[in-house]
């Protein structure tokens, strides 16, 4: 018998019935509501009459609806009664709810890690596509719809069908200049947005090894724009010291019996996947998308496709919507595309390390006229943090604007939007038609290459940046 | 509960393109609200549907005769990949829509299909692609067969095709099962789960009542 994966071995864990030959009822370790959809479950649990079956496995927070203007203003009518519902529902359910202001409040993908909810071996879910993100630490994490968010309020459990297995293994030294973002969107234009689709992916090799945990969650966030709802890195010591004394993580004893069961469970070294991708990370250089799906991605330093070289008439087609919609020209460099707006935030990438690499970017330098540029901290921890070490300074001084924590312009919720027809270099994950706003025109990049477009006015590469 | 779904023979829409998003079937801020149900019809493929004007995109398939009727969309690959949001299903439901047949669907898009009584059909790139081309052959008028017990998808041409569905996905839609109501008669199983998973994984479980832990 082949060994198993570190996928198999979590789902196993986790199994309390067998439905059939491929579908097993789950257990849920942890699950996380937040301010769109959380108080809609819990509200329609009430309506069929039921309880939260585990109340304690259950973490709130606002973040989609919220404005991330200094002191909340302008957040929509609508915003603050689904904070208010979220407030009176989980408190009616007996449900940690990590409020406005408060250490712990931030994207739920960003504090389900900075709080040790999140943990190897762990299932997570959360009624938000980007809940893969959590299987940076070993978790076997995926996001859900509303009808299964009801059914994980009212059972602590999930029916799945176990997925296929694929591993991406990401070979080498990672060059100058790309990073975690980069290396992720790379694999996406090698594979495309279906690549993924109805597989559990981990990400190994020896250039995953080396990423710092907050690198691994940006890796397993865009799991799902690979198609794969779940994503995991195999957890290791760095995963450990990452999580050692975070508030939610085991203590003491607990901490030592967590570790010890936790070693067991990356993949066997006779492990056999379904599909098996490498990638010579060597080869990569800083990415930024041209289209309006994240596999619409190019190096800095290339060339927007020419839907004329293009003799399949589908692809030829696919790229003539996406460049009418993007307002670009087929064959002309990508660098150099002057933009209006640039994102630094989301679940994809506002962590202390990713606002590190962008005000390394930004220091001593100013946004370039006519940029509006924003940095939106993932969570009240982050945004502390980032002050305490004067990373507020440095991006304000730059000319960029420092939010509050939240979703923000990630996708729009709360009416934080570009405006029709402007261009976005955004950190975030989709690039979707209208995602930041209707009709608005997004790239994808990493934060260092967003801060040097800022910068630049343009699109950049922020290898020329001299840092 | 879903209503349940067995046979449908009804009008059906070509909507080719590759990479249909949820944010594309429907924007985030029509769902933005507990009092959302109801709502979603008209702005299904607002992008799509409407130009910036707000006036209906002529252009638009859904827009046209006869298929501004259609039930059935049949669709490029990858159709419903993104958000998880259900808020796409809804909006596709209440737009009229009961079925979509594609060669592949998000993955979080499939399984809220049928947590709504929507029946989301796999074949074969060259099934979809045929079937789209019979319907257009016939200007939309040819109706599509989905017989669900059978298994089989009938074109416009009179091309009958079988499809694969998981067993127990399609007992749910014949009977319109709810699956809350299914996984609580196993409360017993689960509560067996979780006691010995208290002794395995004692980390996993906290108290009842968390005490109000502080955070960082």
């Amino acid at each position: 018998m082949p060994g198993r994966s570190l996928l198999e071995k979590i789902w196993d864990q986790h199994v309390i019935a067998r439905l059939s030959e491929d579908t097993d009822l789950l257990h849920i370790d942890r699950h996380l509501l937040h301010d769109l959809g959380g108080s809609r479950g819990l509200l329609d649990l009430k309506s069929r009459g039921l309880k939260v079956h585990n109340p304690e496995l259950t973490f709130a927070t606002p973040d989609h609806a919220l404005s991330t203007a200094p002191g909340r203003a302008g957040t929509s009518k609508i915003g603050q009664e689904l904070l208010a519902a979220l407030r009176t529902e989980t408190a009616a359910s007996g449900i940690t709810l990590f409020d406005v202001d408060q250490p712990g409040q931030g994207i739920v993908h960003v504090i389900g890690p900075e709080l040790g909810l999140s943990l190897p071996g762990a299932t997570i879910v959360c009624g938000d596509s980007h809940t893969c993100t959590h299987g940076g630490l070993g978790a076997l994490a995926f996001g859900i719809g509303s009808s299964e968010l009801t059914h994980v309020l009212a059972t602590q459990a999930l029916i799945q069908k176990r997925p296929k297995t694929m591993r991406a293994r990401f070979e080498g030294k990672l060059p100058l200049g790309v990073t975690a973002k980069d290396m992720i969107l790379a694999l996406i234009g090698h594979i495309g947005a279906a690549g993924g689709t109805g597989y559990a992916v981990e990400y190994a090799g020896s250039a995953i090894r080396e990423l710092p945990i907050e690198g691994r969650l940006t890796i397993c966030n865009l799991s799902i724009e690979l198609g794969a709802k779940m994503g995991m890195v195999a957890p290791d010591e760095k995963t450990f010291e990452y999580l050692r004394s975070r508030p939610y993580a085991p203590q003491g004893e607990m901490w030592d019996l967590a570790v010890k069961a936790w070693r067991e469970l990356p993949s066997d070294p006779d492990a056999v996947f379904d599909r098996e991708v490498v990638i010579d990370v060597e080869k990569i250089i800083p990415q930024v998308t041209w289209g309006i799906s994240p596999e619409h991605v190019v190096g800095v330093d290339g060339l927007i496709p020419d839907p004329k070289a293009v003799d399949d008439p589908a692809r030829r087609a696919a790229i003539e919507t996406a460049l009418e919609y993007m307002g670009l020209q087929g064959g002309a460099p990508i660098a150099g595309t002057p933009v209006d707006w640039v994102f630094i935030g989301s679940c994809t990438n506002s962590r202390l390390s990713d606002l590190r690499a962008a005000a390394e970017v930004a220091r001593g330098r100013k946004v370039a006229a006519g940029v509006r540029a924003w940095v939106v901290p993932g969570s009240e921890n982050v945004k502390r943090e980032a002050v305490a070490e004067g990373l507020d300074k440095i991006f304000i001084e730059a000319g960029f604007e420092w939010r509050e924590p939240g979703c923000s312009m990630c996708l729009a919720a709360n009416g934080e939007v570009v405006a029709p027809g402007q261009r976005s270099v955004s950190t975030s994950n989709r690039n979707f038609v209208g995602r930041q706003g209707p009709r608005a025109r997004t790239h994808l990049a990493s934060p260092a290459s967003a801060a040097a477009s800022a910068i630049a006015g343009a699109i950049a590469d922020v290898r020329m940046m001299g840092r | 509960m879903p209503k349940p779904f067995d046979k449908l023979t009804a009008t059906a829409a070509p909507i080719m393109r590759a990479n249909i998003d949820t944010d594309v079937i429907i924007r985030i801020e029509r769902l933005v609200g507990n009092s959302i149900r109801g709502t979603l019809g008209k702005w299904a493929f607002g992008s799509l549907r409407y130009l910036a004007d707000g006036s209906e995109n002529p252009d638009f398939i859904l827009n046209r005769e006869p298929y501004r009727e259609a039930e059935i969309l049949v669709t490029g690959p990858n159709f419903g990949c993104g958000s998880s949001r259900e808020g796409a299903v809804w909006s596709l439901q209440e737009r009229g829509i009961r079925a979509v047949i594609g060669s592949g669907f998000g993955d979080i898009f499939f399984a809220n299909c049928f947590q709504n009584g929507i029946l989301p059909v796999v074949v074969d790139k060259a099934v979809v692609d045929q079937l789209a081309a019979d319907i257009e052959a016939t200007q939309g008028a040819g109706k599509v067969s989905i017989d669900l017990e059978a298994q089989t998808i009938v074109s416009p041409s009179g091309a009958r095709h079988s499809f694969e569905i998981d067993p127990r996905r399609r007992e749910g839609l014949l009977k319109g099962l709810d699956e809350v109501a299914l996984t609580l008669q196993r409360d017993g199983e689960i509560h067996a789960f979780q006691a010995a998973d208290r002794t395995a994984r004692p980390w996993i479980h906290f108290q009842k009542t968390p005490a109000s832990r502080t955070s960082a």
